[in-house]
């Protein structure tokens, strides 16, 4: 079970004058179970990226593998692709429509033709998973909140139950809390699921602290594609990209110069905590 | 698949048709329809079909782009044929059943055809290399004089740049809802006739919803910048004609006595 990127080109408005790569030789492999972060900043190719993935866009050339079998075979079942890797969009406003929020989660496990039974209980699942309470299920989705919102979206894809789930900017226009919060609960779908996550950010700090390797993308390109420790070591290369290493970085290195007995490579703040705790002895 | 839509967009690049003044443009647009149906054979429409060839060809814009934008009246088109070929009396050429195709239902179905298929284009070539901006501008000084009789005419070329303004806006947004719901396993091509209407709704209600969030969000924009109609506003850049454009002028007055002579008279 995995996806594999083998030599894939997009080119955008193929034919017109506003022809323009949008993806240039992207060769990837995700496994199961990864939990990966997708880097680049904006028009960099990381949407197109995704989007691949689960059948929207078709490469103009080259081939996405998902277990093996060509997706764009016309025999390939894009239905079942799409309902094995999920994607939550950036804006929860594009997916939203039902006149209640318990309705909207179940369009997606109804699309795929299961009985009405199995499609609420998995709608209560998924919203119990994504912890929305209670008494927010019966409420036009339109008041609520950013971030309840977005729980909805990812709950409206998760009810899919699918084995690789892909959210692009899921933290986009929140506030610090809310980023959190999403942030602990995709986290915990990982982990607790067990399936394989794709977090599409712009921001390293959003990602740094959770996942276990990076991709980073730049004008179409695959820039970096390697464990978090080894892509913010190149954090000069990072910032001539127009991207940055988590601040976390910066402060290590900065103490590792001025001579102090830090590890450098810290990336999360807890390591980072620990490392200067221990070069000041207190631990 | 929406990209496809190429009715009312602008495509940017740099030509002579584009660097017109929008004035000249909408006359010319003007006048070739006038001339389409005006002109009454087919040498006629042989002048017209000339003239906009070289309009497409001067505009640098790919005639596959333009032709793209048909298919979206392809069956507007085949009705009119339908009807056309059917229903005019005449002197029959071939009678089937209760059907009959005279020769002069043959002549109008493809005059027809050919109509359709030039005013679209010609149309879209206006659109195609003149911004929204400019078109409005245009339009606001063309019909000036009618501020004379009171009608709007700056609060309708207001609302006609605003509408051209927005449709690559909605139509990229209706291409991400709708993929948004693809991947929630909506399906909007197959099905009942019916059942492809039900299917819309996961795609309408989003859309109507960031098209009014829109419209109020540019209200608002719009009232803060104190705009509160035409009265008394200045142009930025206004509108003056260049040789090319007196030029241009020319060649369209050429072509409208060319084509009616062609088209009328001569044959």
């Amino acid at each position: 079970m995995s996806l594999i990127l083998d030599h894939v080109n997009y080119i955008y408005d193929e034919d017109t004058a506003m022809a323009h790569p949008a993806l240039i030789d992207v060769n990837l492999q995700i496994p199961d179970g990864q939990f990966i972060g997708l880097i680049g900043h904006t028009g960099s190719g990381k949407s197109t990226l995704v989007q691949h993935l689960n059948g929207l866009e078709t490469p103009t050339s080259g081939a996405v593998y998902f277990n093996g079998e060509d997706i764009s075979d016309p025999d390939f079942d894009k239905k079942d692709l799409r309902s094995k890797v999920g994607l939550v969009f950036q804006y929860p406003e594009h997916q939203l429509f039902e006149t209640d929020c318990f309705k909207d989660v179940c369009f997606g496990p109804k699309n795929l033709g299961l009985s009405q039974k199995e499609v609420e209980l998995r709608a209560y699942e998924a919203l119990k998973m994504v912890g929305f309470p209670d008494e927010y299920f019966y409420q036009s989705p339109f008041e609520l909140s950013g971030g309840q919102k977005r729980r909805v979206a990812i709950a409206g894809v998760i009810a899919m139950k699918p084995e690789v789930l892909i959210l692009d900017e899921p933290t986009a226009g929140l506030d610090p809390k809310g980023r959190e919060d999403i942030l602990g609960l995709i986290k915990k779908l990982h982990d607790e699921m067990g399936i394989t996550v794709i977090l599409v950010s712009h921001s390293m700090d959003d990602v740094a602290d959770y996942v276990e390797r990076i991709i980073v993308m730049n004008k179409g390109r695959v820039a970096f594609d390697d464990t978090p420790v080894n892509v913010f070591a190149h954090y000069k290369e990072l910032e001539e990209i127009g991207l940055a290493a988590p601040q976390v970085t910066y402060v290590m290195q900065e103490l590792a110069k001025a001579g102090f007995d830090v590890n450098a490579q810290a990336t999360t703040l807890e390591q980072a905590k620990n490392e200067i705790l221990k070069a000041f002895g207190r631990c | 698949m929406l990209r496809d839509i190429t009715l009312g967009q602008y495509y940017r690049t740099d030509s002579v048709i584009h660097r017109l003044d929008p004035r000249v443009k909408l006359v010319a647009t003007f006048i070739f329809i006038i001339s389409l149906f005006v002109v009454k054979n087919f040498w006629g429409y042989l002048i017209a079909g000339v003239f906009l060839a070289v309009c497409i060809k001067l505009s640098n814009v790919p005639p596959k782009f333009i032709f793209k934008g048909m298919k979206t009246i392809f069956f507007l088109l085949l009705l009119t044929m339908v009807f056309n070929l059917f229903l005019t009396p005449g002197t029959a050429l071939v009678s089937f059943w209760k059907f009959t195709i005279t020769y002069e239902g043959l002549k109008m179905a493809s005059m027809m055809a050919i109509r359709l298929v030039f005013l679209i284009t010609g149309s879209s070539i206006m659109t195609l290399t003149t911004t929204p901006n400019n078109l409005t501008d245009g339009m606001e000084s063309v019909l000036g004089p009618l501020k004379k009789i009171r009608v709007p005419v700056h609060e309708i070329s207001m609302m006609m740049s605003i509408a051209l303004r927005f449709i690559p806006i909605l139509l990229e947004e209706t291409d991400k809802i709708m993929k948004a719901q693809m991947a929630r396993g909506a399906d909007f091509e197959s099905g009942s006739l019916i059942k492809r209407a039900k299917s819309l709704v996961p795609l309408l209600v989003p859309l109507f919803i960031s098209a009014f969030r829109r419209a109020m969000d540019l209200a608002m924009a719009m009232e803060a910048r104190c705009y509160r109609g035409g009265e008394g506003r200045t142009k930025m850049k206004p509108l003056i004609y260049q040789k090319r454009d007196r030029i241009a002028y020319g060649v369209l007055y050429t072509y409208l006595i060319v084509a009616i002579a062609v088209g009328r008279i001569l044959f």
